[in-house]
């Protein structure tokens, strides 16, 4: 399914009501999300979506409670306490955005042990018995390559934007990145800077290093750094590079902009907030009995040149673009990985 | 405030939490529901007693958090796959700690300065060792974590040890009083003969052994160990002392207490769960608690100094 659909998708889902509306067999259970942070775009799009599609799905008698919950701190000790408060809370099937991989092993453990149903997404964790719904995050940094390669024939120098040093995301999608260099050698990485996920940050960094730097004809980033470094870019004077963006509303504005006055064409992709919503009517799924494998793949948001303008009118200032997902994507998740 | 009322607010707090916990959460009232209530506090009230060795003799220890986060690191790397070699890193870590106090009390360095930097150290290490999350817990210590005792919770029975035997070792036996002496008046225990840097030293390595300890047991409860698993107990354990019955001035401490506070600051965050707050306050929520908890202590303060001034007149 292409984005266009998707996006077409979840229109139609707010607009009309659930498609396959009897499901009787999940009415009585009850779903929490364990979220470890809500102090950003992203994780506020999270919460909200999750709000929207679980409300309507109690509204539906399709479950009893989607309730969210948030711990202040985003620390992993502290979410561990608050997924063995679920337990007792008595939740049937607990929905994790993870503050650590390893470190709720012990809580989720308990939890299976109690009979709950674990999914968890984003932040995913190792623990065998639960469920994880990850993003491929080393191909959305070798895709980036990819689509410059397809732009820019005759290859040259790209500066590296990365995100928050020592988090795991951070380490795939460069990974991701270098394999991507590896695939096409005529690019070659001349710079790197953390950009924190941050445009401020990003702008700061990219304005520090860009002296040093030759020629860049490409600039690959993590989302959430596109803005900021187009904003050092222009004030250092330099000729523009293709900056790959992050379906940051900012960054989605000034490409929009970029491109009525000069034709820039780039690529943006991230992931959609919305994965919460898969990941709950995954929960709902194994709870209804459905076989799901304990790995499933989401995939990423792309906005390309011809589904901008939609997808920024869509996305709400200051946001990031967006996604919710139905019971039949759910699905259909379920079914392309069996 | 005298040891009397000392030990009666953190033991008051604790029942009323308690109380509010099992009205919102019936199901909390089960020797399953008490463990895993309180089963992420033991390693919480191990790091308070470490905290509470440090404040005993006048000083604060930045770094618990980050130690306690490099300590999970070595049990789920080397302690699992070399027990000699792990080991010996925790006890080196521990003259480690001794050290510091050493060198802290002869360069009269500010012990919060020299922690801030440890803690550094500590992180940094952590990192070297687990630089992406990982590791596995010892069988052993996951066995001792979630050893299922007869009628009462393994959480409780290990809350009562440790508190009984910190207690046995602080208030009850001369080192103890000895320690206790050093963050009262450092000057009198040196002109008596005995050497303060040693006891420094020695309250050093005990909040390192306890340190130690609680994150041995945070990765018995996780299975895991990530570099970044602890840094909130920096904090927590500086509030559980408080919240316990101690005081920032040395030497007024008491074990049973820092341990009942450590309790009733995990209890909180459950309370504020169970209550259904919204996220964005249960930040300030959970300061509102410590500051109501601490303004009732200061009331109770007030009162003992009133009596005791009308007993004196």
């Amino acid at each position: 399914m292409n984005t266009k659909a998707k996006l077409l998708g979840a229109v139609a889902l707010v607009a009309v009501a659930l498609p396959g509306h009897a499901v009787a067999d999940t009415a009585d259970k009850r779903i929490a999300l364990s979220n470890n942070y809500a102090g950003n775009s992203w994780r506020q799009a999270m919460l909200e979506s999750w709000a929207k599609v679980g409300d309507k799905a109690v509204e539906d008698g399709v479950v009893a409670a989607a309730d969210a919950f948030t711990t202040s701190e985003n620390q992993a000790t502290e979410q561990a306490a608050q997924i063995q408060n679920m337990i007792l809370q008595g939740y049937d099937a607990i929905v994790v955005n993870a503050a650590s991989p390893t470190a709720l092993n012990g809580a989720i453990k308990e939890a299976c042990d109690a009979g709950i149903i674990v999914v968890s997404f984003d932040g995913i964790v190792t623990e065998p018995c639960a469920w994880r719904i990850a993003v491929d995050f080393k191909e959305m940094g070798r895709q980036q390559v990819e689509y410059l390669a397809g732009h820019l024939p005759d290859g040259g120098n790209l500066l590296e934007i990365r995100g928050l040093a020592g988090v795991f995301v951070d380490d795939e999608i460069h990974a991701g990145i270098e394999q991507g260099v590896a695939e096409f050698p005529k690019f070659k990485i001349v710079g790197s800077v953390h950009g924190d996920w941050a445009q401020d940050v990003a702008q700061k960094a990219v304005a520090g290093v860009l002296p040093s730097l030759p020629e860049i004809v490409g600039v690959v980033t993590q989302g959430g750094d596109g803005y900021g470094a187009a904003q050092a870019i222009k004030a250092a004077g330099r000729d523009m590079p293709i900056i790959v963006m992050g379906n940051r509303q900012d960054e989605m504005k000034w490409w929009a902009e970029a491109r009525d006055e000069n034709g820039y064409e780039t690529l943006s992709l991230s992931i959609a907030p919305g994965v919460g919503t898969l990941a709950f009517w995954v929960a709902q799924q194994v709870l209804d009995g459905a076989q799901v494998p304990k790995d499933l793949t989401v995939p990423f948001l792309k906005v390309t040149q011809d589904t901008l303008d939609e997808t920024l009118a869509a996305t709400p200032a200051g946001s990031v673009a967006n996604v919710e997902y139905s019971q039949e994507d759910a699905k259909s998740v379920i079914a392309a990985a069996n | 405030m005298n040891g009397k009322y000392r030990i009666l607010l953190p033991v008051l707090s604790l029942t009323v939490l308690l109380a509010a916990v099992f009205y919102l959460q019936p199901r909390a009232m089960s020797y399953f529901g008490l463990n895993l209530l309180f089963n992420l506090a033991v390693p919480i009230a191990l790091a308070t007693i470490a905290q509470m060795m440090i404040i005993m003799v006048n000083d604060i220890d930045l770094s618990v958090g980050t130690f306690v986060s490099f300590v999970a690191c070595v049990t789920a790397t080397f302690l699992n796959d070399a027990p000699l070699l792990g080991v010996a890193i925790l006890l080196a870590s521990i003259l480690a700690y001794a050290a510091i106090g050493a060198l802290i009390h002869i360069r009269q360095l500010p012990a919060i300065v020299v922690t801030l930097g440890m803690s550094f150290v500590w992180g940094g290490l952590a990192v070297l060792l687990l630089p992406s999350p990982g590791g596995a817990a010892p069988a052993w210590i996951r066995t001792v974590m979630t050893v299922k005792p007869p009628l009462v919770p393994m959480a409780v029975v290990a809350c009562v040890v440790i508190a009984g035997l910190t207690h046995l070792l602080i208030m009850r036996s001369s080192t103890g009083t000895l320690l206790r002496a050093v963050g009262g008046n450092a000057q009198a225990v040196a002109r008596s003969g005995w050497s303060v840097t040693k006891l420094k030293a020695g309250a050093y390595a005990l909040a390192g052994f306890f340190g130690v300890l609680a994150g041995v047991c945070l990765v018995g409860l996780t299975t895991s160990a990530d570099a970044n698993i602890a840094l909130r107990y920096t904090l927590l354990s500086i509030a559980g002392v408080i919240l316990g019955g101690g005081e920032f001035t040395g030497g007024r401490v008491s074990p049973v207490g820092a341990v009942l506070g450590a309790l009733t600051l995990a209890l909180a965050g459950s309370f504020l769960s169970f209550m259904r707050l919204s996220p964005d306050w249960q930040i300030g929520a959970q300061g509102a608690i410590l500051i109501l908890v601490l303004a009732v202590r200061l009331i109770f303060s007030r009162r003992g100094r009133k009596w005791k001034g009308a007993e004196n007149g």
